[in-house]
């Protein structure tokens, strides 16, 4: 609904405002006149005309003249259609790369997430106050450097909508080191953003690259403790969530998609068969870092090639890559150096590793595998 | 909306190119500023030409310079009336001191009430 009147209004904190307002008429009405047929019409056009009022009463002539000339909402006429395509141009607004990636973040969360200021503060673990600064100068850059609320030209597409993607897998990532809210969430908008645009396959990839993840989260802990993949318990796996992530990777597929979401999505997906094709997965990962360059995806294919059998082969790799200060490629290299045999090499890397983490329950895993040295 | 582009080049990245791509540069330059959406701009003599005034307490100090010891020397601008920031980037991203070593920083200009 906030969306619905940010495009309309062109202005997030009238919206806010006017939003506030209506749900407040219709606090004090609905009880005492029945619930209207269409709610959320008739809140999106109470919230227009409390908007218009107050536009009206405070800015000049000049505008207001302009204001009038603005269609009535008429409640009845108001189409679902509207809702979505509104929803869409301001996830694009949100994400639009003029503004800074922690606040295309923020936003996101706030306008389509539906959190509130504290809820993304708690997420992020700031104070309210710097979230709330946050989404304010966000808002106020929106305004003031003319980011349109619009779906980007075709031509602009590709790399907005890469933008999109890249923020609501930021989120997920959030989420994937505990915080379950926030990888739901992230599932949420991408469900969105699929259901807005059908025949992108990157959306579908996406979607379907979380959905596995996630659906494996409650085996990735026990208790407070992370276990690996080969490690885990699969009975714990929610097999409905991998069937669904499956289902939205043969729908990326059949649009021909071959772009990195729907690599990952592929490897995600052979990761969970009863017999991992390692071999396979390596090979997908070559394919991953030959589109995207990353020398976190040869990592990774370091460590596929290890599972395929050539731990030789996969140091060669990992040592090869310029990463420093990555604590995965310490803790990958301290792993193969073990399985060689190479103890004071291990012990040496996985310290390494340690120093570079923040996060407690790989600290405590690293800690783990140091002591079984 | 009107925006400024404001060029920051990378001192000798012009002067550094073949006498044919310099003249091709140049042309670019000159299409920007012939588009209908361009309301303004100006090219800026080189830094060495420059001087400085401060006021402190009255007092006008001039001094020489500054020289051109930073990365980039903000060397002209264009300003555009279009409709809105997608417009303003992809006008930036044509302008040639961006993919020359410099670079294009775009700011909205403050509606002044008629």
């Amino acid at each position: 609904m906030l969306s619905s009147l940010v495009g309309f209004l062109g202005d997030f904190d009238s919206a806010e405002e006017a939003t506030a307002e209506a749900f407040a008429i219709a606090a004090e009405r609905w009880p005492r006149d029945g619930i209207p047929g269409n709610p959320v019409g008739w809140l999106v056009a109470t919230a227009r005309n409390r908007a218009i009022d107050r536009i009206r009463r405070e800015r000049t002539l000049a505008e207001k003249t302009h204001l009038l000339e603005l269609p009535e909402a008429i409640v009845d006429d108001f189409e679902e259609t509207k809702i979505k395509d509104e929803r869409l141009e301001l996830l694009f607004t949100c994400c639009h790369p003029a503004l800074a990636t922690e606040a295309q973040v923020a936003l996101t969360l706030r306008a389509l997430g539906g959190l509130s200021t504290e809820e993304i503060a708690r997420a992020f673990l700031l104070p309210e106050e710097t979230m709330k600064r946050r989404l304010t100068r966000a808002k106020l850059k929106i305004k003031q450097a003319g980011i349109p609320f619009a779906v980007p030209a075709d031509h602009l597409l590709p790399d907005r909508l890469a933008a999109v993607l890249a923020v609501v897998y930021l989120i997920f990532n959030e989420g994937y080191g505990g915080r379950a809210e926030l990888a739901a969430e992230a599932i949420r908008l991408a469900g969105v953003l699929a259901a807005l645009m059908p025949d992108e396959p990157e959306v579908r990839g996406l979607l379907a690259l979380m959905l596995i993840h996630h659906a494996r989260r409650r085996a990735r802990f026990s208790g407070q403790e992370l276990v690996l993949l080969g490690e885990q318990d699969r009975s714990l796996w929610d097999t409905a969530g991998i069937a669904a992530g499956r289902a939205q990777l043969e729908q990326a597929l059949a649009l021909r998609g071959r772009g990195p979401y729907v690599l990952q999505a592929a490897i995600a997906s052979l990761q969970t068969d009863a017999e991992i094709d390692w071999n396979e997965v390596a090979a997908l990962y070559g394919r991953l870092a030959e589109a995207t360059g990353s020398p976190v995806v040869e990592l990774n294919r370091a460590v596929a090639v290890a599972e395929a059998g050539d731990t030789e082969r996969a140091l060669e790799i990992v040592d090869a890559l310029e990463l420093p200060g990555y604590r995965y490629l310490y803790s990958t290299r301290a792993e193969l150096l073990r399985r060689l045999g190479r103890r004071d090499e291990a012990r040496a890397a996985f310290e390494r590793a340690l120093g570079l983490t923040v996060s407690e329950p790989e600290q405590r895993f690293l800690a783990r595998r140091l002591a079984e040295l | 909306m009107k925006y400024a582009l404001l060029i920051y080049d990378k001192p000798g990245s012009h002067e550094a190119l073949e006498a044919n791509e310099r003249e091709s540069v140049y042309r670019e330059y000159f299409a920007l500023s012939e588009d209908s959406r361009c309301v303004g701009g100006a090219q800026l003599g080189p830094i060495e030409a420059a001087t400085t005034v401060e006021v402190k307490d009255g007092r006008t100090l001039t001094t020489d310079g500054p020289f051109a010891d930073t990365k980039e020397v903000f060397g002209g601008y264009y300003v555009f009336d279009v409709a809105d920031i997608d417009e303003a980037l992809e006008l930036a991203a044509r302008i040639p001191s961006a993919r020359l070593g410099g670079k294009v920083e775009v700011r909205p200009l403050v509606e002044q009430p008629s």
